[in-house]
């Protein structure tokens, strides 16, 4: 939602926002509007509400060295470029010779979790001001030095001058001179003479990352480093039978076998012996498993007939008495994971009384929390360190690992014991997607308008995030287990799963109903775009049905009941430049066609897309997807199409293969055999993404704005295609022909 | 254990190693390098990728005893982040990554099969490309990185000819 | 010698003139007896002219016969053709079967339908290649011709001619295909067997017609017909060597119908491994059929089979015996060296996967002595099973075995297969086979 400020605010909020790059768009937020002389540390802005002094985001050592420090994490979102650009603009340096420190408890101010949108928004509003205040210290001490006024100094690329004088960068500001408060008004350079702010910055970690650098948890490498692995129970409700412990002590390189509750785990000399001993370890450990979960085809039943927790989201108007026609459908989706290509990992080292921590996380001082709450120790004696792994897209087993990487350390005190997640605990052991059903109800006039609207969600839990110890994993296996943090429903606007379930739409009368089961027989969590995902897969395709049902065109009968014009915009972009009109049917070839608004706050998306559909072998393929989208106003087109591109393609994996195997009592996907993704043959053909500018308007999170569209897109195009209504999750080869021979 | 000795990147290599251990986890733990990585350990994914000889091979399914006295290939024998090679330099330029870390595995998987097909077709990229899996939804980018290598690596070869 | 007049017979240009009217008479006949008429063609009939119930009958029936194999280029629009199908006798393409009336089937009538799949001849009255194999066909039930055509003529039409076959001269000239079928195509009906239970008798039915399996699982002779004599003594297709369904099964542990029909409906069953192959493509076909055809098909099949043999009971015991060591045992005796480099690249490259016995992830596989392929008579499937790997086709979830080609050297792969021959099948040596991988390696790809 835009900030309401006056028209002096709002260039302030340009000249600070129009600054930053990147993936990353700034929400708007309310600027301090006092004066300089008093600025309370509570209307500070951005993440300076948790640290107000300037060093705790800029430092500078007596060389001139830049190092810049957040507490957000580098997710391979480019924040870390991101920021670095914030800050070289603000303090007139080449980025490069700005350093980068992110994400650890002993060194970085403490910014919660790194979720997508909001990072710069916290981050870089913090880190701009601070480096504007730096570069105003900076020129005031110049011109003592000096002798001069400071509107003589200039200041460029780590060096302070006027006239015959000089001084380095790190000459000028040494010891305490920069712990100081921040300013809410600390003068921000002028947009129009920025020099790296605003301007398509490559990313600096591709080069590296293309020829083999470190760059991972995965790569770190320290002295006196030993591996772990860990074993899995066999299924959530599994436990252990008979385990040998001494066959594994005895195999090559093994330093300990480490078992408590139902917690194993080993710690080797060498990274393959210890992979010698997992595989070891899963052969012979006997597991007595109680069934727990749902029988094959039983999923959704047990959903709705689960206990639930139930709110109404929305309401508004009265359902007419004297309507038409009332159409009702139900949508549904099962367990999906995240599966990050690389499994996850981290490095522990327990000495004495302390622990550190290397993680991929998403919240150090959150897991540190955790973790010390785990070994039962201080927070304080818990450094938690953030190295970046591979895409998590949400809460996979970065933390998880981490606290079996704690456990295994303090059974091996003294050496930082790696611990690496095989691809079948990832696979069996992440926290999911959670299964959902979506079920709607619309009534329309005689006119054919929708004149009212139900929308029922069931869903589980979206975020199971640390918390305490008892949501890590081994937290819950241990002997001494600890209790989960009792699972809540995340709060409107944003929501859970019942993100998105909100229509954008203006109907005269609704009522959206959020059903939370917090009983999870699978553990579920944060999977990109929350419940947006499947309320916009469920909404999108509804709105088609209906208009179907009328025999009215798709777009038309969207836009009859639009009000938002950055709405109709985008819808509207997006069919020109699809050829919507022109179109013409091929056989096995359909049209479809989805909107919505990233948690009616954010983004703005309108995806058209032509899809092909095989009746033989029941295959559905993306030929082409065309893509509008509005975030604001824009800072860098590559990143918004980046977002774009890869949010198609990873929805159109999800809606096409995507669903974890399981039995009564165990997951049984466990490879990339048994829970198939999409593979370069089944990638679209072609995606073009077109960018609606709003140079003014607020920057709106991207990130997770495709999804939604793209599983209501790919099913309204196989319905136009071959005349059938998918709406189960994911649209497998299998279903196709299934629903093709109905 | 008698030490094993190959070729990496143009240099000969002798680890005393368990032959059964994996080339992944030699390359990694005992030489180093950083570029194939741990992915699924059971030649689904492809972020192993390395080259054997000519042709493109799953490090983390093929013991380090099979290539002994063999030509292994690796990202890092192909260029350095100042001065990379043709194919990671089409990557740089089209941006051809999120999280990245597939990349390493794609840019041998390309580089092999562009050294057996200099001109491939779109289809054959998608086919030949298809063991490699890429999470973030990169795809159209590392086929355009993958086309624009072709092309790079075709005006290297004619710039060397005599 | 006598002074009679000599005798004289007819000139010599009369004589070779003869001879000439008489072979041009034999030719002559024999181009009648090779002549078939034109059907008529008819205008494409409307999708909505068959019942969608006889349509469904058709599409299960098609999947039994799977058409698909040779009508339907790999990612290419559904029957339109253009497969090439490599013969002894050169390169025969599948044609166009969806209903397109210029370069497909649509102007076809039934009756021309039926005669194809039961003479082999087109509407036009040409011969058809038994590449196309019109000798199973011929034996399927009007009934279900009539779905089959229903199927055919309600599918997207898509034009697309077929490229021009490749044959070894003179066997481009189709009237020749006439003497073929004099000698080779049985148009006798089966006769159902009284004695046996009528799902035997479907599933005899079925594959002795639409799903003509002994196409690959019989030998052929040299005039690329079928070996009556020889029925599902095993054969070849594409390639892979195709094991025996008889007697002669190399199967290590015998099949029952339970165990067949999960094989034929999803490629795996208990115990034995996993469909590779051209089989992968039948498997996706009867994915499609009814359960019932496909228990039919079992049936007979398990019959086919027959009771184990004292000598294939033995073999059934010493393969569990070996498969429920721990590890395949080292090797020992003649050729030690290659038996000593191949007992080394199975331990590092295979035994981890391959020793823990089939679990769910696919790090846990069959152990070889249950693996058909090693028992085969010889090594070519083995060898492309090692080479490319086994992955569930169409992005569907499965097993997967990776491909070993790139990391394997010849010599290698070569000392792998003699090793396994031993400890995995304990048979006796494939002769040449380096000879075998050579071919396999060497050979232009599909």
């Amino acid at each position: 939602m835009t900030a309401r400020v006056d028209r002096a605010a709002r260039r302030r909020l340009l000249a600070a926002g129009g600054a930053i790059v990147v993936s990353f768009p700034l929400r708007a937020a309310p600027l301090a509007r006092t004066s300089a002389a008093s600025a309370p540390v509570a209307q500070l802005p951005g993440s300076l509400k948790s640290e107000p002094f300037i060093d705790g985001w800029i430092r500078i050592d007596a060389l001139g060295g830049i190092t810049v420090f957040t507490g957000k994490a580098e997710l391979g979102q480019g924040i870390k470029t991101a920021l670095i650009q914030v800050a070289a603009e603000q303090l007139l340096v080449d980025p490069r010779r700005v350093a980068i420190v992110a994400a650890d408890t002993e060194r970085t101010p403490d910014e919660g979790y790194t979720a997508g949108s909001h990072s710069m928004q916290d981050s870089g509003t913090a880190i701009r001001l601070a480096a504007a205040q730096t570069r105003a210290i900076l020129a005031s001490r110049a011109a003592m030095r000096f002798g001069v006024g400071v509107e003589d100094v200039l200041l460029r690329d780590g060096v302070a001058s006027a006239g015959v004088h000089r001084a380095g960068y790190g000459e000028l500001v040494t010891g305490e001179v920069l712990h100081v408060r921040a300013r809410a008004d600390a003068p921000l350079r002028d947009p129009r003479s920025h020099f790296v702010s605003g301007k398509a910055w490559s990313r600096i970690d591709i080069p590296a990352k293309v020829s083999g650098a470190a760059a991972y948890v995965q790569d770190l490498r320290l002295e006196g480093m030993v591996h772990g692995r860990v074993l899995r129970p066999a299924g959530p409700n599994a436990t252990l039978g008979s385990f040998d412990a001494s066959a594994i002590a005895a195999l090559p390189g093994v330093l300990k076998v480490v078992q408590d509750g139902r917690f194993v785990g080993v710690v080797a000399q060498r990274e393959w012996q210890a992979v010698v001993a997992w595989r070891r370890m899963t052969q012979i450990a006997r597991w007595d498993e109680t069934p727990s979960l749902p029988l094959p085809g039983t999923l959704y039943r047990s959903l709705r007939e689960a206990p639930s927790e139930d709110s109404v989201i929305a309401e508004r108007g009265t359902p007419p008495l004297d309507a038409t026609t009332s159409i009702s459908a139900a949508y549904r989706r099962p367990y999906q994971a995240h599966a990050s290509i690389g499994p996850s990992c981290a490095v522990a080292r327990v000495a004495g009384n302390t622990c550190t921590v290397w993680s991929h996380t998403q919240g150090v001082f959150p897991l540190r929390k955790a973790i010390a709450e785990l070994l039962r120790l201080p927070a304080e004696q818990v450094r938690c360190i953030h190295v970046e792994g591979s895409g998590c897209y949400g809460h996979n087993g970065a933390d998880d690992v981490a606290a079996d990487a704690a456990l295994l350390a303090r059974a091996w005190p003294g050496r930082p014991v790696r611990v690496q997640w095989m691809r079948e605990d990832e696979h069996a052991w992440e926290p999911y997607g959670p299964p959902m059903i979506a079920e709607l109800r619309a009534t329309l006039d005689a006119s054919g308008a929708i004149v009212d609207w139900a929308h029922d969600v069931w869903s589980n839990p979206h975020s199971t995030r640390p918390g305490g110890a008892g949501d890590l994993l081994a937290g819950t296996l241990v002997a001494d287990a600890f209790v989960p943090t009792l699972p809540k429903p995340l709060p409107q606007p944003e929501g859970g799963g019942d993100r998105n379930a909100i229509p954008l739409y203006a109907f005269p009368s609704l009522r959206i109903t959020h059903h939370f089961l917090p009983r999870m027989p699978l553990r579920t969590s944060a999977l990109r775009s929350l419940g947006a995902y499947h309320n916009v897969f469920a909404i999108e395709s509804f709105m088609d049905e209906l208009a179907r049902a009328g025999k009215v065109d798709p777009i038309d009968f969207r836009l009859r009941h639009m009000r938002d014009p950055r709405a109709q915009a985008v819808i509207g972009l997006a069919a020109e430049r699809f050829g919507w009109t022109a179109w013409r049917p091929r056989a096995g070839r359909g049209r479809g066609f989805a909107f919505a608004r990233y948690k009616n706050l954010a983004a703005y998306a309108a995806i058209a897309m032509e899809v092909e559909v095989r009746r033989d072998s029941g295959a559905v393929r993306v030929v082409r997807a065309v893509a509008a989208t509005d975030s604001g106003e824009i800072v860098n087109p590559d990143g918004i199409r980046n977002q774009i591109e890869g949010g198609i393609v990873q929805a159109t994996s999800w809606t096409l293969f995507e669903a974890v195997a399981f039995d009564a009592t165990r997951v049984t996907s466990r490879d990339w055999g048994g829970y198939p993704i999409l593979r370069f043959p089944q990638a679209p053909g072609s995606i073009d993404v077109h960018l609606v500018d709003r140079p003014g308007e607020p920057f709106l999170g991207t990130g997770e704005a495709a999804q939604g569209p793209a599983a209501a897109a790919i099913a309204n195009g196989v319905a136009d295609a071959v005349g059938v209504r998918l709406r189960d999750i994911p649209f497998t080869p299998a279903r196709v022909r299934e629903a093709l021979a109905a | 254990m008698t030490a094993l000795a190959f070729d990496v990147n143009g240099r000969t290599q002798s680890v005393d190693v368990d032959p059964a251990t994996p080339l992944l986890y030699v390359l990694r733990d005992d030489l180093r390098l950083n570029g194939a990585k741990f992915g699924c350990g059971l030649g689904q994914c492809g972020a192993c990728t390395v080259i054997v000889d000519h042709g493109a091979v799953l490090s983390c399914i093929t013991p380090v005893s099979l290539v002994v006295g063999r030509r292994v290939r690796t990202v890092e024998g192909l260029g350095r982040a100042d001065r990379p090679g043709p194919v990671q330099q089409a990557f740089i330029d089209e941006q051809a990554a999120q999280c990245g870390y597939c990349i390493a595995g794609m840019v041998m998987r390309a580089q092999a099969l562009l050294e057996r097909t200099p001109n491939p077709t779109d289809d054959e990229i998608r086919r030949e490309m298809a063991i490699n899996l890429c999470r973030c939804g990169t795809h159209l980018r590392i086929l355009r990185a993958v086309r624009r290598a072709a092309s790079l690596l075709a005006a290297s070869v004619r710039s060397s000819a005599p | 010698m006598s002074s009679a007049a000599p005798r004289r017979g007819p000139a010599p240009w009369l004589r070779a003139s003869r001879v000439l009217v008489v072979l041009v008479a034999l030719a002559l006949g024999a181009l009648a007896l090779a002549w078939r008429p034109v059907i008529d063609p008819v205008d494409p009939p409307a999708a909505s002219a068959f019942a969608p119930e006889l349509v469904r009958r058709g599409a299960q029936l098609a999947g039994v016969g799977n058409c698909a194999a040779c009508h339907t280029r790999p990612e290419g629009p559904s029957l339109a053709g253009g497969v090439a199908l490599s013969t002894p006798f050169g390169v025969v393409y599948g044609t166009n079967i969806t209903p397109e009336p210029e370069t497909g089937i649509g102007r076809w009538s039934e009756a021309a339908f039926v005669r194809a799949m039961r003479r082999g001849v087109d509407r036009e009255g040409r011969h058809l290649y038994p590449a196309f194999p019109y000798d199973h066909f011929v034996r399927t039930a009007d009934e279900d011709l009539h779905a089959l055509y229903a199927y055919l003529m309600t599918r997207d039409a898509v034009r697309a001619p077929a490229p021009e076959n490749r044959l070894l001269f003179p066997l481009g000239f189709r009237p020749l295909i006439a003497g073929w079928k004099l000698l080779f195509l049985d148009t006798e009906p089966l006769a159902p067997n009284p004695r046996s239970s009528a799902e035997w008798n479907r599933g005899a039915y079925l594959v002795q017609s639409l799903g003509h399996c002994s196409s690959c699982h019989s030998p052929r002779e040299v005039l690329g017909n079928e070996d009556r004599v020889r029925y599902l003594d095993g054969g070849d297709a594409e390639g892979w060597t195709v094991p025996a369904l008889n007697v002669k099964s190399p199967s290590p542990l015998p099949w029952n119908v339970e165990q067949l029909v999960s094989y034929l409906r999803t490629g795996i069953a208990r115990d034995h491994a996993i469909a590779g192959g051209p089989m992968q493509g039948v498997v996706a076909g009867l994915a499609t059929a009814s359960a019932a055809d496909v228990l039919a098909i079992a049936v007979y099949i398990d019959s086919t089979l027959g009771s184990p043999t004292p000598s294939r009971q033995d073999l059934a015991k010493a393969s569990r015996a070996r498969a429920s060591q721990p590890t395949l045992p080292p090797a020992v005796g003649p050729g030690d060296a290659t038996l000593a480099l191949g007992s080394n690249v199975y331990a590092h490259a295979c035994a981890a996967c391959h020793d823990a016995g089939r679990g769910p992830s696919s790090s846990s596989a069959l152990q070889l002595p249950l693996a058909v392929a090693v028992h085969d008579p010889d090594p070519r499937s083995l060898i492309r099973i090692v080479l490319g790997g086994i992955r569930p086709i169409d992005a569907n979830a499965g097993r997967w075995m990776p491909a070993f080609g790139d990391a394997l050297t010849d010599e290698q792969l070569v000392a792998l297969l003699a090793y396994l021959r031993r400890a995995a099948a304990g048979a006796p040596p494939w002769p040449d086979v380096a000879a075998r991988v050579r071919e396999v390696r060497t050979e232009p790809p599909a």
